[in-house]
């Protein structure tokens, strides 16, 4: 069952995440990567990571995406989809792709977790929002706070700068 | 008898029972949707002293079939230059997360032994956000995908009024959990059955409280010290997360995106037939919705004072069950006679509320409740 | 001179909205209140109650033409309220009266008499103007039809609705 599960919607992802570079139209694109963001999210839910999932679809999917389609609808889309296809652009892209594509599998074959099998994560016995707290403000507490302070002061600079005068 | 045997195995019990719960949930939410649209109706005309719906049936009760059937018999008209495809499924979408949220609600305490929740969920409220915040992807599409201007502007308005107001919906119940512990809304409610309700803590069950009355049947009905001190910041979430539910759900004051006056009804303007009827809907559901997770919340869930749960016998089951949507018709109530009374805010005080009070209040809120429960633990 | 009406200073607590707000839903719950134990008057029901019975003498409904009581049509063909009428509702084609008729030296009689009732505004004038009291303004207010043609009145019809009317003035009669 859960295989299955896995593969719908692995397939699901893969295909919503070319349809956003495919279609011309960003609204679809835009769209297309929200059916990705959930289907990311339905396979973190199929690994019993709920927490990780449920944030996934709020943060991208209900917050980030609507800002993104917020700023598309105010475009003028009927420039972008005349736009023809750029041959140049095309190549060097899957250029890009390619390379990353080679760095990634020769980086998860000389991961140790490719040859031999780990014994899945003890389960706490805890909701899984309760351990990746534990580990957050425990293991890794200095690191979450530097990423707090780095978060809090580009609060206040986006603030700044976005004030109407700037003296 | 194989066939019984086979229904109670754990986990076939477990699917046929959730499909169960599902059909019947579904079916009185629907219900009461289609009633909540009367009682919109009934109510604002009782607050303008008019007399409302009474022509079909008693009391104009069998109004919403009447209603249901007209629009289902009328033109589904698409005007030219729309973007057909999200046109069409942007009521499914403003539909879809208003329903989904009703899967993590804890309705009742249980029957037959059986939990009356669909999903028990550990980080019940982060789904309820998660979905909820989806709501907002059909109504921008549908105004996108109208080409028309008042849909664009009502799509537009929707979109950042609900990313403002979900900040101080989020941030608004992290006391409750700071309290509770939990995320998981069916133990949210159980720690108000034994604490009292997050908005009326009056009974408890430890001792040591500052005043106390023990009733007959063994209930204690008084306050503590933690309970009294908690109360400041439950009331602050609480009018905070209601206020928010207002702007999440479009209810006046915080129509912006229909606004009939400005946008000609908004987002939904160039829908007709069906697909307006599910936006409609869809508007209720959300509404209903938003009532259940306050009730939850705030308001004990399904738990009355002194009233047994549903491992005391069916009785008291349907009795919890009844409570739940008793408080949910209550919440309702309010939404409506709030929406008949006062008048639709400008978008700029909608975005300064938003960001410049609820925003705070509710953070500086988290931080009271923090300090409360600091000083409850030394 | 322009008066220049002060924004009133508003303090904390009315800027906070709280107050108004509470006040306005204090308002609204008491009509609601009111309306649920029925002691607020509401509009007559209108299909089930009528206004008939308190209705004034001198209503204006819909223009009838009249028989008097020797069953003689009192219209005289003079056309003067075709003329009269604003939204000209009103068409009659006269026709003569036959010799050995016992009214003959009338002369002229309506042979069709046609008041367009989507037209009509219910002014009156008709009746003002005819001198022949012949056409009358009645009680009849609702007027409805399916389709344009059904909406025209003709003579039958508003004989029909004008039916007969006692103690109007003779001035054909024959002298006693
Ligand atoms: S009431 Fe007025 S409008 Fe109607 S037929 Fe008479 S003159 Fe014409
Ligand atoms: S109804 Fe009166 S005014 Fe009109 S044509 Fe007849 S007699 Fe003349």
């Amino acid at each position: 069952m859960l295989t299955i599960l896995f593969w719908v919607f692995s397939v699901l992802m893969l295909a919503s995440a070319a349809a956003v570079v495919l279609f011309r139209n960003p609204v679809n694109s835009a769209m297309s990567l929200v059916l990705s963001f959930l289907a990311l999210a339905a396979l973190f839910v199929t690994l019993d990571a709920f927490f990780i999932g449920v944030i996934q679809v709020l943060v991208y999917a209900g917050a980030v995406m609507v800002l993104f389609l917020f700023i598309i609808m105010l475009l003028d889309l009927k420039a972008e989809t005349r736009r023809r296809l750029n041959i140049a652009a095309l190549a060097g892209g899957i250029a890009v792709l390619g390379g990353f594509v080679v760095l990634i599998t020769h980086v998860v074959k000389s991961l140790p977790a490719s040859t031999d099998h780990f014994p899945p994560l003890a389960r706490t016995g805890y909701p899984d929002a309760y351990d990746i707290g534990m580990t957050l403000f425990s293991d890794f507490n200095l690191p979450f706070q530097i990423i707090g302070v780095l978060l809090l002061v580009s609060t206040v600079g986006v603030v700044f700068l976005s004030r109407r005068s700037l003296r | 008898m194989p066939s019984l045997d086979l229904f109670l195995q754990p986990e076939i019990f477990l699917v046929w029972t959730a499909a169960l719960k599902t059909f019947v949930i579904l079916g009185v939410v629907l219900t009461m949707v289609a009633y909540s649209v009367w009682a919109e109706r009934k109510v604002s005309a009782f607050i303008q002293d008019r007399i409302g719906p009474n022509r079909v049936g008693w009391a104009g009760l069998i109004q919403p079939v009447a209603d249901g059937v007209k629009l289902l018999l009328k033109e589904n008209f698409v005007p030219g230059g729309v973007n057909k495809f999200f046109f069409s499924i942007a009521p499914s979408l403003a539909m879809i997360p208003a329903i989904l949220v009703l899967a993590v609600l804890p309705f009742g305490s249980s029957l037959f032994g059986v939990p009356m929740v669909i999903a028990n969920l550990d980080i019940g409220v982060l789904w309820v956000f998660a979905v909820s915040s989806l709501g907002v992807y059909g109504i921008v599409l549908a105004g996108w995908a109208s080409n028309s201007k008042y849909p664009f502007l009502g799509g537009i308005r929707s979109s950042s009024q609900m990313i403002s107001y979900e900040l101080s919906l989020g941030l608004s119940v992290v006391p409750v959990f700071m309290i509770t512990g939990t995320l998981n809304l069916g133990e949210i409610v159980q720690y108000q059955v034994d604490h009292g309700w997050m908005v009326f803590p009056a009974w408890f069950q430890s001792g040591g409280g500052l005043l106390e009355i023990t009733t007959d049947n063994g209930g204690m009905f008084g306050l503590d010290l933690g309970q009294s001190l908690l109360w400041i910041p439950m009331m602050i979430s609480f009018v905070i997360f209601m206020i928010a539910m207002f702007a999440e759900t479009n209810r006046v004051p915080f129509d912006l995106p229909e606004a009939e006056q400005e946008l000609v009804g908004g987002y939904h303007t160039e829908y007709s037939s069906m697909r307006f009827a599910l936006f409609f809907l869809g508007e209720y559901a959300a509404m209903i919705a938003g009532a259940g997770v306050i009730v939850t919340l705030f308001l004990g869930g399904w738990s009355l004072p002194f009233v047994p749960d549903g491992s005391q016998g069916w009785f008291w089951g349907l009795v919890n069950i009844g409570t739940f949507f008793a408080k949910v018709a209550a919440i309702i109530f309010f939404f409506l006679w709030v929406r008949w009374t006062l008048p639709r805010f400008r978008f700029d005080q909608l975005m300064k509320l938003g960001w410049y009070v609820f925003f705070e209040v509710a953070l500086l809120n988290i931080f009271l409740t923090a300090g409360i429960l600091a000083y409850l633990q030394s | 001179m322009a008066t220049i009406v002060q924004r009133p200073k508003l303090n904390l607590l009315e800027r906070s909205y709280f107050p108004a707000i509470l006040g306005g839903l204090w308002i609204t719950i008491k009509h609601f209140i009111k309306m649920l134990f029925g002691q607020t008057k509401v509009t007559m029901q209108y299909p089930e109650q009528k206004w008939d019975s308190a209705m004034p003498e001198w209503y204006r409904g819909a223009p009838t033409l009249v028989k008097d009581e020797h069953n003689r049509e009192r219209c005289v063909a003079c056309q003067l309220c075709e003329f009269i009428c604003p939204p000209r509702a009103i068409t009659i084609k006269p026709g003569e009266l036959p010799g050995d008729n016992r009214w003959s030296k009338v002369e002229k009689y309506p042979e069709k008499f046609d008041i367009d009732m989507i037209r009509c505004i219910y002014c009156g004038l008709c009746e003002e103007v005819c001198p022949e009291q012949a056409i009358f303004l009645r009680k009849d207010y609702s007027i409805t039809g399916l389709t344009r043609s059904e909406m025209v009145h003709d003579k039958e019809k508003l004989y029909e609705l004008g039916g007969v009317m006692h103690g109007l003035v003779h001035k054909w009669n024959e002298k006693k």
